[in-house]
């Protein structure tokens, strides 16, 4: 038991990496998508739908096989991890995106009139009024959407990825029982997922006081 | 026009992966929003044994990955003693998943079928099993309906997690397509299209689900 938690328990880092750089890369690059979305020219905008729509329609697993086996045998080379952190973190801007937009709608519309009215530019609006407010409104679907990926960061394991559920499996393999280390890891992701819980309700409580709807 | 005549060749054996997942989305959906709705009734039960059992069991089954309930239920249960064929495992896996998170999405119709509703009831004399099956189930089930259509979208994409336990879905049908010709590039495309091909007509379906929703709320 304690063994096999140790085995596992080696997968967390690898666990944890790739679930915050993908989030990070799906957080910055969510930014513009949602931008584009929102208020870009007709086809730019369209452009960003459809990128969002293909993303979030293929399941994430493809994503990886198409990035690791597709691109990495015929293209260049690269290694599971860059190729699970870079697919991960494509969908999650797709879908960040779409939690952005749904900040940025959630804003009263007033706070953009009265930008308008002082005379701020539109960056200026976006960067200073509209922008701060509607981070804030987007922050508990963001927190939901990072404990999922928590979750989906496991298939990176399909890829070659030594994180935990790929320790579970190897440990299954070498010691022949399918329970215990399958167990073991679903406790850990349990662990792993509540300080993140706990932290987005907190964190949640203090910023949704300063929203202007 | 040679990626053309290829995919041409492949689409026969990937279209019977696809129904395969599509068999499995759909196993998996209608056991797991059964299962999610006596899971529901349970977390709101008076009951508190049975109320207690069944939050542990939606939240340890909402914080586990869909990967590793799939090789729980396909590696471990034979460990206990229960053996199951492949395609069973997956529909078993994803229906406990399913069952886990519908339960929340189905609780919360139930929650926001209007208070007065349920007080109207008591004033016809109808009991709280009466009011639950004929006032509140109706209406909270049908306000849940869009976001479990939604939440079926990502089951279906969650079928190809069953490659890994050697169900000849469309992923693993793709795969041992590449691995046979090393043209992963080409045949993941193509399988990544027929994905799409269900979940953007389905993502178009929830969202006019969801406006017409809007409109009786």
């Amino acid at each position: 038991m304690t063994e096999v938690l140790a085995a596992i328990a080696l997968g967390v880092p690898s666990t944890v990496v790739v679930t915050a750089l993908a989030f990070a890369m799906g957080a910055v690059l969510g930014v513009p998508l949602a931008l584009a979305r929102r208020s870009g020219p007709a086809p730019l905008r369209w452009l960003a739908q459809a990128l969002i729509d293909v993303l979030r329609g293929i399941p994430p697993v493809v994503w990886l096989f198409f990035i690791y086996f597709g691109l990495g045998n015929d293209v260049v080379r690269i290694e599971p991890l860059v190729a699970g952190t870079v697919g991960l973190g494509l969908i999650a801007s797709a879908y960040l995106a779409e939690v952005y937009r749904g900040g940025l709608l959630a804003v009263h519309a007033g706070q953009q009139e009265a930008a308008e009215a002082l005379g701020l530019s539109p960056g200026t609006t976006l960067a200073r009024v509209v922008g701060p407010q509607a981070v804030r409104v987007a922050l508990p679907g963001a927190a939901t959407y990072l404990i999922g990926l928590l979750k989906d960061s496991s298939i990176v394991s399909t890829i070659g990825v030594t994180e935990m559920v790929f320790r579970a499996n190897a440990v299954s393999r070498s010691t022949g029982d399918g329970l215990m280390p399958f167990l073991v890891a679903a406790a850990l992701y349990i662990v792993l997922s509540a300080p993140l819980a706990w932290a987005s309700r907190s964190l949640d409580a203090r910023l949704r006081r300063r929203v202007a709807r | 026009m040679s990626l053309l005549a290829d995919w041409w060749e492949w689409l026969p054996s990937l279209l019977r992966g696809l129904l395969l997942s599509l068999e499995i989305a759909a196993v998996s959906i209608v056991t797991g929003v059964v299962v999610g709705m006596g899971l529901a009734l349970a977390v709101s039960a008076q009951n508190r044994l049975l109320r207690a059992v069944a939050v542990v069991v939606v939240e340890v089954g909402r914080g586990t990955p869909a990967l590793v309930v799939l090789q729980l239920v396909y590696f471990g249960l034979p460990s206990a003693g229960l053996t199951l064929a492949s395609f069973a495992a997956a529909c078993l896996a994803l229906g406990l998943t399913t069952a886990a998170y519908t339960s929340e999405i189905l609780r919360a119709g139930l929650q926001a079928v209007p208070q007065g509703e349920v007080e109207a009831s008591q004033a016809l004399g109808m009991g709280r099993r009466d009011t639950l099956r004929y006032v509140v189930a109706p209406q909270g089930v049908r306000i849940a309906v869009p976001a479990l259509m939604g939440f079926s979208i990502l089951i279906f994409q969650g079928t190809s997690l069953a490659f890994t336990i050697s169900v000849t879905e469309l992923l693993s049908r793709a795969y041992s397509i590449g691995s046979a010709t090393f043209d992963y590039l080409s045949v993941i495309a193509l399988a990544g299209l027929l994905y799409l091909a269900v979940t953007l007509p389905a993502g178009w379906f929830v969202r006019r689900a969801e406006r017409r929703m809007a409109r009786h709320l």
